[in-house]
C-alpha cells in the first residue's frame, strides 16, 4: 500500500479508481429510476399521438359539446359527443363520494379520536382488507347483491344502473378517505387536544372544533383523491352500470362511464386503424386530464394549507 | 332582593350549567356511536361481500373446478387454465417489479442530490400512483401490444402490469430505507466500506423485511388487476394453457369477469367459485408477506 507523505501530513485519501462502484453504480441506477419518467412520457405521447388520428376525423367541439355517444353504430347513427360517457362518470363520482365522505371521515374521527386501542388494532386490518380486495370482486357483488337487493325496494330499477355501481364504489373508497384523513388527524399534536381537554371540552368538541380544523388540509386531500380514485374506477362501472352511454339524470338507468367505455371497446373485436378504434384514446385522454386535475389539486391543498405545528 | 330569592337564584343556574352539561355529554355520546356505526359499515360491508361470495360459490368449488377447461356448460367450467396464466404473468412481474422498483428506491434516497432529476422523479411516482388502471392498459396496448409487436401475450400483460404496480413498490422500499439508522451507515463508513458497500451489505439487508412487505402488496395488486389486462387483449376463453412468453392467455380476474358476464344465471356460481380462489391466493400471498415480516424482525 503506498501512502504519499506530504509537508502537513499523511494523506490517506486512496487513488480514485476510473471504475468504482461508486461512479458506476449511481448511473445504473438513475436508469432505472429513470424509467417511471418513460413511463409518464410514454402515457402522454401515445394519448396525444392517437387521438391525434380520431381528432382528424372529429372536430374537437364536436367531441366536447355533443351529446350523443354511438360510435359504433353504422352510418348517419353514428355520433361522437363525449358528454354522455363524461356525465356518467360524474354521476358514479357524486354517489360514490355520497356514500364515502361522511362514512370514511367519520371511520377516520372514530380510528383517531375514540377507539380504544384495541378495538383499532381489529378494525385497522379489517379495513386494509377491504381496501386490498380487488375491484372485479367489487363489481360483481354490485351485479349480483346490491343491485337485485335494490330492486326489492325500488321495483323499475334496471339491471344496469349508476345507483348500485355507485354505492360501491362508495363502499370501495371507503377505507383509503378514512385511512388517509386518520393519519392527517394523527398528526395534530397531543398538546393542543389536551390544552381543549383541560378548558373541559368533550372529545366531539375537541374532534370536531379543533382536530378536524387542524387536520383539514389532510382531510380535504383524501376527498380529492377519492374523488379521482372513483373518477378512475373501471371494472365496477362496467359490470354493474351497463354498456349505453346515457345523458340522464337518473340515477336507476344504465349509464356509461369513460372507463367502461373503454373496457367495452378493447374486450370487443373493433378493427385497428378505424375511427371508432381511436375513440378509445380521445377517451382516455379526458379521463386522464380529469383525474390528473384531481391528483394535483389534491398534492396543491396539502401543501399550500397545511398547519405546521412545532 | 333577599337572601333567599339570591340563592335560588344561584341554584337555578347551576341546575341550567349541569343541564348544558349533561347535554354536551349526551350530544359526545350521540356522535361517538354515530362515528362507530361508520367504523362498522365498512366491516359489515366485507362481511357481506365475502359471506355472499361464499355462500354462491362454495358449492361448487372442487378437485374439477380446480383442475378444468373453461367451457360454456356452467357445471363443466374449470379455472386450470386462468390459474396458469396468472401464475405466468406473476413470474415476470414480480422480478421485474422488484429490480426496478428497488433500484429506484434505492437511488432516490441514497445516492440523489436534490437536482431537476431527482425532483422529477418524485413528483412522477407520485402522479403515476394516481393513474387510472385502464390508462395503463392503453399505454400496454399501444407500446408493448403494437409497437414492440409483443402482441396480445403474456408478455405484455406481465410488462403492463409491472409499471403499474411499480410506484407502490417504490414508494414502500423508499420508506424501509429511510427507516434505516443512519448509525448502520456511519458505522459502515467508518469500516471503510465505501456507499455501494454500505447500500448492499448494511441498508438493504436492515431494509428488507419493509421492501419484501411492500413487494407482495404491490403484487397482489397485480394479481387481482382487471382492466389493464382487458385493453391488452387477454382471452376470456381459452383452453390451452400457455407455455411461453408470446402465448396467448387468461387470467383470474379476466376469467371471473367473462364467466359474471354470461346470461345463464348458473355462471353467477361459477364466477363466485372463481373469486373464491382468487381470494385465497390474495390471502396466502399476505400470509406469506405478514410471516416474511415477523421473521426477519425478530432478528
Amino acid at each position: 500500500m503506498k501512502v504519499t507523505v506530504k509537508e502537513h501530513g499523511l494523506d490517506l485519501k486512496k487513488p480514485k479508481k476510473l471504475l468504482s462502484s461508486d461512479r458506476i453504480m449511481p448511473l445504473v441506477l438513475a436508469l432505472f429510476a429513470g424509467i417511471s419518467i418513460l413511463t409518464t412520457i410514454g402515457i402522454v405521447i401515445i394519448l396525444l399521438t392517437e387521438s391525434a388520428g380520431f381528432f382528424r376525423e372529429v372536430p374537437l367541439l364536436d367531441f366536447i359539446t355533443g351529446t350523443k355517444w354511438t360510435p359504433l353504430f353504422g352510418g348517419s347513427q353514428q355520433s361522437f359527443g363525449v358528454l354522455p360517457l363524461i356525465a356518467g362518470t360524474l354521476m358514479i363520482t357524486v354517489i360514490a363520494s355520497l356514500v364515502a365522505l361522511p362514512i370514511g371521515l367519520f371511520s377516520g374521527i372514530y380510528l383517531s379520536e375514540y377507539a380504544p386501542a384495541k378495538v383499532r388494532s381489529v378494525l385497522k386490518p379489517v379495513l386494509e382488507i377491504l381496501a386490498g380486495i380487488p375491484t372485479i370482486v367489487y363489481g360483481f357483488f354490485a351485479l349480483t347483491f346490491v343491485t337485485p337487493l335494490l330492486q326489492q325496494i325500488i321495483p323499475n330499477m334496471s339491471i344496469f344502473n349508476a345507483l348500485s355501481a355507485g354505492i360501491v364504489v362508495g363502499i370501495m373508497i371507503i377505507p383509503m378517505i378514512s385511512s388517509m384523513s386518520e393519519d392527517a388527524m394523527s398528526a395534530v399534536p397531543r398538546s393542543i387536544r389536551d390544552a381543549a381537554y383541560a378548558l373541559g371540552a368533550t372529545r366531539l368538541e375537541v374532534a370536531l372544533k379543533v382536530v378536524v380544523p387542524a387536520a383539514l388540509s389532510g382531510i380535504v386531500a383524501s376527498f380529492v383523491l377519492g374523488l379521482s380514485r372513483a373518477i378512475g374506477e373501471t371494472m365496477i362501472v362496467a359490470m354493474a352500470s351497463g354498456g349505453l352511454a346515457n345523458l340522464t339524470w337518473n340515477p336507476l338507468e344504465s349509464m356509461q362511464t369513460l372507463t367502461a367505455y373503454i373496457v367495452m371497446v378493447t374486450n370487443g373485436d373493433t378493427s385497428h386503424g378505424s375511427v371508432e378504434y381511436y375513440t378509445i384514446y380521445a377517451v382516455g385522454l379526458v379521463l386522464f386530464i380529469m383525474t390528473m386535475i384531481m391528483n394535483l389539486l389534491a398534492g396543491y391543498i396539502k401543501k399550500r394549507f397545511r398547519e405546521e405545528y412545532r | 332582593m333577599t337572601q333567599m330569592q339570591t340563592k335560588q337564584l344561584t341554584q337555578m343556574k347551576q341546575a341550567d350549567e349541569i343541564k348544558h352539561i349533561q347535554g354536551r355529554k349526551a350530544r359526545n355520546r350521540l356522535f361517538r356511536n354515530i362515528f362507530l356505526a361508520s367504523t362498522l359499515v365498512g366491516v359489515i360491508a366485507l362481511i357481506v361481500l365475502l359471506a355472499d361470495i361464499f355462500v354462491k360459490g362454495i358449492g361448487w368449488l372442487d378437485l374439477d373446478f380446480l383442475t378444468g377447461n373453461s367451457s360454456r356448460i356452467p357445471e363443466k367450467n374449470g379455472i386450470w387454465p386462468a390459474l396458469v396464466g396468472t401464475l405466468w404473468l406473476m413470474m415476470i412481474t414480480a422480478p421485474l417489479t422488484f429490480i426496478i422498483g428497488v433500484a429506484t428506491a434505492i437511488y432516490l434516497e441514497e445516492y440523489a442530490r436534490d437536482n431537476w432529476f431527482s425532483r422529477f422523479v418524485r413528483m412522477n411516482i407520485s402522479n403515476l400512483a394516481g393513474v387510472p388502471s385502464i390508462v395503463y392498459g392503453l399505454l400496454g396496448l399501444t407500446v408493448f401490444v403494437r409497437i414492440f409487436y409483443f402482441g396480445n401475450s403474456i408478455l405484455s400483460g406481465a410488462l403492463t402490469l409491472t409499471l403499474l404496480v411499480l410506484p407502490i413498490l417504490i414508494v414502500a422500499a423508499q420508506e424501509a430505507i429511510r427507516a434505516v439508522p443512519a448509525t448502520q451507515r456511519q458505522a459502515s463508513y467508518a469500516l471503510g466500506a465505501n456507499k455501494w458497500q454500505t447500500v448492499v451489505k448494511v441498508v438493504l439487508p436492515s431494509a428488507l423485511p419493509g421492501i419484501l412487505t411492500g413487494a407482495i402488496l404491490s403484487l397482489s395488486r397485480a394479481v387481482g388487476e382487471t382492466a389493464p389486462i382487458i385493453a391488452i387483449g387477454a382471452v376470456a376463453f381459452t383452453r390451452a394453457i400457455p407455455d411461453g412468453l408470446r402465448d396467448s392467455f387468461t387470467a383470474l380476474p379476466v376469467q371471473i369477469y367473462s364467466w359474471a358476464g354470461m346470461s345463464n344465471r348458473d355462471f353467477e356460481h361459477v364466477a363466485s367459485a372463481g373469486i373464491i380462489v382468487l381470494l385465497v391466493v390474495l390471502l396466502s400471498m399476505n400470509a406469506v408477506a405478514i410471516f416474511l415480516r415477523n421473521k426477519y424482525q425478530k432478528r
